[in-house]
């Protein structure tokens, strides 16, 4: 069910008025595309795990990104956040082509990810974690490190604006802990708020939902609503159908590589591609069997 | 038995020229090794770079013996760029195998016949350091000690020992405190006071049953000064965001990268800095003795260096001065009391009729076995080494 017109925010609105006419087909342009991709084609071996044609993300908008296990859904994060290198194709964040752009300076850029399995630094407390985050840290240069007062004012700003985020996301109890004894749930918590201490306009959460229970998973819907009203752009991977028709305006499913379908939530539970790629409908073809 | 000899000799070695340029590298593999989780087994190819770059300067280049300084920390940091610009964007298992490979490759060239005019061969490069070796104030030939009232040492000798008696015990006393009070946080001060005085009461009984010869002693106070001030600069490194930095690479890099610094860099940081440190390391050992020998060099010393930093605790700056000392006390003590064991057993060590020692060098071979044990009891009883924190121990499992 699509979420009550009445309970969108201004920034929902915008964001669904927006892509409102935009046609529910693969690859379709956007009218003000903060990510695209073209051509973007990765294999390993023989199998073709990622070739996109053309896929653009909507600036302002959450974008949900599913489809089913070995779709190629990670490796095409990865390719967009160089973590991986395609083997042909071309890319664009903001206007800026990311072709032979290593993986650190994207999130300079201001776009971020997160990792499918958590990757929270579990021998540093849970505020040194945030704290790596921030980016243009002056005391991150080691000449810098044996000058304290270069960089003392600047880590007072960095630990407040941490300490704001940990207390928004309610891991402030935790704060001092190592960031090894929260449970998986916070880890997430934890990860998604140390990649917003880099200022970003473009979040990529890969299934930040996996392994959460369900009370966390309505605080984690509304924080990621929270991000579109601070301006910021989100592109998910998820398996949780719920999840993906509550908060995002866009929906893309990709399946053996490819984008198959694009839309609204609920153009996308109607289009019987979809419902082909996920149930099956193409008998003795597993999609499983191919990746 | 002689327990006033092997009591002697144990805390001589405490303090002494080995524990003092194994602490040095020590410190360099911490950095390497404990913060930045570089698994290098090629530190004894930086000390090489140290050593071999003084001894050089007067035999081969001409020039005053303290040129080898600087350019010491110019080798080190072009064999740091060799091991690791090639390496550090692979897997760590790759780095261990390179480093160590390297590290023999030093040592090979540098006593390698062909080379012989520059490096000296396997007889090394000798009395080099004539201007450190016969600079006042210690004469070679006679004894001196640690202990600041004795004769050897004048009024300004013992005020700067002392003082540097009493900076260990509020240190170490510190966190000795820190270690007991951990349940309970009250009482902290008093337990800090008699952790520190208990420490300073152990190092003058300690410091007056050591015995060094001048240019030993010339080194120590040189070589564990620098040791105090790198590890100052260590410390304060490793609480700076830099170290933050270094220690997120060590839990998963992928992580860190995707926060927008530049690993690859930082890798690179870690490992020459590492280098540099156990440059100075080689560059001690080399001048306390006056002279180079490449066998010096070989892969035991690296593996030694890192039991001795294993044994005080990796990621901490006080295990990597405090384990290299345990390490050659402990040796030192296995060593000496076999030694009087087998004088007054007369010569030779039977123990149900077996016959373990026959002659003195079979000592050499159970202090070995010692080292041995002392690896796998540690692993087993206090992994996290005599400084390391065990409550991060019990997060290693991902």
């Amino acid at each position: 069910m699509a979420a009550d017109e009445q309970t969108l925010s201004e920034t929902a609105r915008i964001a669904r008025a927006a892509l409102a006419n935009v046609a529910p087909e693969p690859g379709v342009a956007k009218p003000d595309p903060i990510m695209t991709a073209e051509g973007v084609r990765r294999s390993f071996g023989g199998i073709t795990a990622v070739d996109v044609e053309r896929v653009e993300i909507q600036r302002g908008s959450i974008t949900a990104l599913i489809g089913p296990n070995g779709a190629g859904k990670t490796t095409f994060f990865n390719l967009m956040t160089a973590f991986d290198t395609p083997d042909t194709g071309k890319w664009w964040f903001d206007g800026k082509d990311l072709e032979g752009v290593q993986a650190h300076k994207t999130a300079d850029m201001g776009m971020v990810r997160t990792f499918q399995l958590t990757k929270s630094l579990t021998k540093m407390s849970v505020i040194e974690n945030m704290k790596l985050g921030a980016t243009g840290q002056k005391g991150e240069k080691w000449w810098n490190g044996l000058l304290p007062f270069t960089w003392m004012a600047q880590e007072r700003e960095i630990e407040a604006r941490a300490d704001a985020l940990l207390a928004r996301f309610k891991l402030d109890h935790m704060r001092n802990e190592y960031a090894g004894t929260l449970s998986g749930g916070q880890r997430k918590l934890l990860e998604m708020s140390r990649a917003l201490m880099t200022n970003p306009k473009l979040v990529m959460l890969d299934e930040p939902m996996a392994g959460v229970n369900p009370a966390l998973k309505q605080s984690l819907n509304q924080h990621i609503k929270g991000l579109r009203d601070e301006g910021m752009t989100v592109l998910f991977v998820e398996h949780d159908m719920d999840m993906v028709h509550d908060i995002s305006d866009w929906v893309i499913v990709m399946a053996e590589g490819m984008i198959i379908a694009e839309g609204t939530p609920d153009q996308i539970s109607s289009n019987p591609a979809v419902i082909d790629a996920y149930l099956g409908a193409h008998q003795g073809k597993s999609l499983l069997e191919d990746m | 038995m002689n327990w006033s000899n092997i009591f002697s000799a144990t805390l001589s070695a405490f303090f002494g020229v080995n524990a003092m340029y194994f602490a040095l590298s020590a410190i360099g593999l911490n950095v390497q090794f404990g913060y930045a989780g570089l698994l290098n087994f090629g530190q004894a190819g930086f000390m090489a770079c140290g050593a071999y770059a003084v001894g050089m300067t007067a035999h081969y280049y001409g020039i005053s013996f303290w040129w080898g300084i600087p350019i010491a920390v110019v080798y080190a940091v072009i064999f740091g760029l060799i091991m690791g610009v090639p390496t550090l964007r692979l897997r760590a298992d790759y780095l261990a195998i390179v480093t160590i490979a390297l590290a023999e490759c030093v040592r090979l060239i540098v006593r390698s016949v062909t080379f012989k005019k520059y490096f000296g061969g396997s007889d090394g490069i000798n009395q080099f350091a004539n201007s450190f070796v016969n600079r006042t104030p210690f004469n070679p030939s006679s004894k001196y000690s640690l202990y600041p009232f004795s004769d050897s040492v004048n009024a300004i000798g013992a005020v700067l020992l002392l003082v540097s008696f009493a900076v260990c015990s509020v240190l170490l006393g510190h966190m000795l405190a820190q270690k007991w009070a951990k349940e309970e946080r009250q009482g902290f001060q008093s337990k800090w006071i008699i952790c520190g005085v208990a420490v300073m009461v152990f190092l003058l009984v300690a410091s007056k049953q050591t015995e060094y010869d001048g240019l030993s002693f010339k080194s120590l106070v040189v070589g564990w000064i620098l040791a105090a001030i790198i590890a100052g600069f260590i410390y304060m490194l490793m609480r700076s965001p830099w170290g933050r930095v270094i220690k997120g690479i060590r839990e998963d890099e992928d992580a860190v990268r995707s926060l927008g610094k530049n690993v690859y860099s930082y890798k690179l940081q870690a490992l020459i800095l590492g280098g540099v440190i156990a440059t100075f390391s080689g560059i001690m050992f080399s001048v306390s003795r006056g002279s180079v020998q490449p066998d010096n060099y070989s892969r035991d010393v690296t593996f030694y260096v890192l039991t001795a930093l294993v044994l005080g605790g990796l990621a901490k700056v006080s295990g990597s001065i405090v384990g290299p000392m345990l390490f050659w006390g402990i040796l030192s003590f296995v060593d000496a009391f076999l030694n009087e064991l087998t004088k007054s057993w007369g010569g030779h060590v039977d123990i149900f009729g077996i016959p373990l020692i026959t002659e003195s060098s079979h000592i050499g071979v159970y202090v070995q076995v010692v080292i041995g044990l002392m690896l796998v009891f540690l692993m087993v009883f206090r992994p996290q080494g005599l400084f390391g924190n065990k409550k991060e121990m019990a997060l290693d499992g991902r």
